[in-house]
């Protein structure tokens, strides 16, 4: 499933709203759950899951091909964990 | 500065002011969405939102785990996870935020 088809579903479950308006719900909630993470937030949806920012430190990497060392710095990473109504939905 | 957690009420909100449907309406149409991304996820498909991430169902096979507590080793049953992966326009939008926010 794509977000076009989510939309999609979304839309013929209901009818009395314009497609433009589905389409605004649905990237509304996705650009919320973004903004979150990028302010250090953590989204818990309950049943569903929780998102949230971890912190990686900075490391020195090395250039596979050249095996030269570089630098990498610290950077912030979205992790996502199963709720656990949809682990056992995933599992049913 | 202090983390918060968002929940659905933060989302319902949001469709609330962004959207102008009523708060109860706003709600509901949370609820569809996380349920329509569950359904097809317990269908085993994966789900693929543009510019923010997707959900793929990996099968997981029968190993011999061991209760960490007792020592005991334990069959655990072979199994479904769910793996998100973040595309790289959210990694960028976090990393971005956070170059902001770094001394």
């Amino acid at each position: 499933m794509t977000k076009s088809q989510l939309i999609q579903t979304l839309a013929n479950a209901n009818p009395h709203l314009y497609l433009r308006d589905v389409e605004r719900i649905v990237n509304t909630i996705f650009d919320e759950i973004t903004e979150a993470l990028a302010a250090g937030d953590r989204v818990e949806l309950r049943g569903f899951g929780t998102f949230s920012p971890r912190q990686r430190g900075a490391r020195t990497g090395r250039n596979p091909r050249t095996g030269e060392a570089v630098a990498v710095p610290e950077k912030a990473l979205p992790f996502f964990r199963t709720g656990k109504e949809l682990r056992d939905r995933l599992n049913g | 500065m202090v983390a918060k957690t968002i929940t659905r009420a933060d989302l319902t909100e949001a469709i609330y002011r962004e959207v102008g449907l009523s708060r109860n309406e706003s709600a509901q149409l949370v609820e569809t969405v996380l349920d329509q991304i569950s359904r097809a996820l317990a269908k085993g498909q994966s789900v693929k939102i543009s510019s923010f991430g997707s959900f793929s169902v990996r099968d997981k096979a029968q190993r011999v785990g061991r209760n960490l507590k007792t020592g005991e080793a334990v069959q655990i049953l072979p199994r479904r996870v769910l793996v998100f992966r973040a595309s790289h326009v959210l990694k960028d939008r976090i990393n971005k935020a956070a170059d902001g926010r770094q001394p």
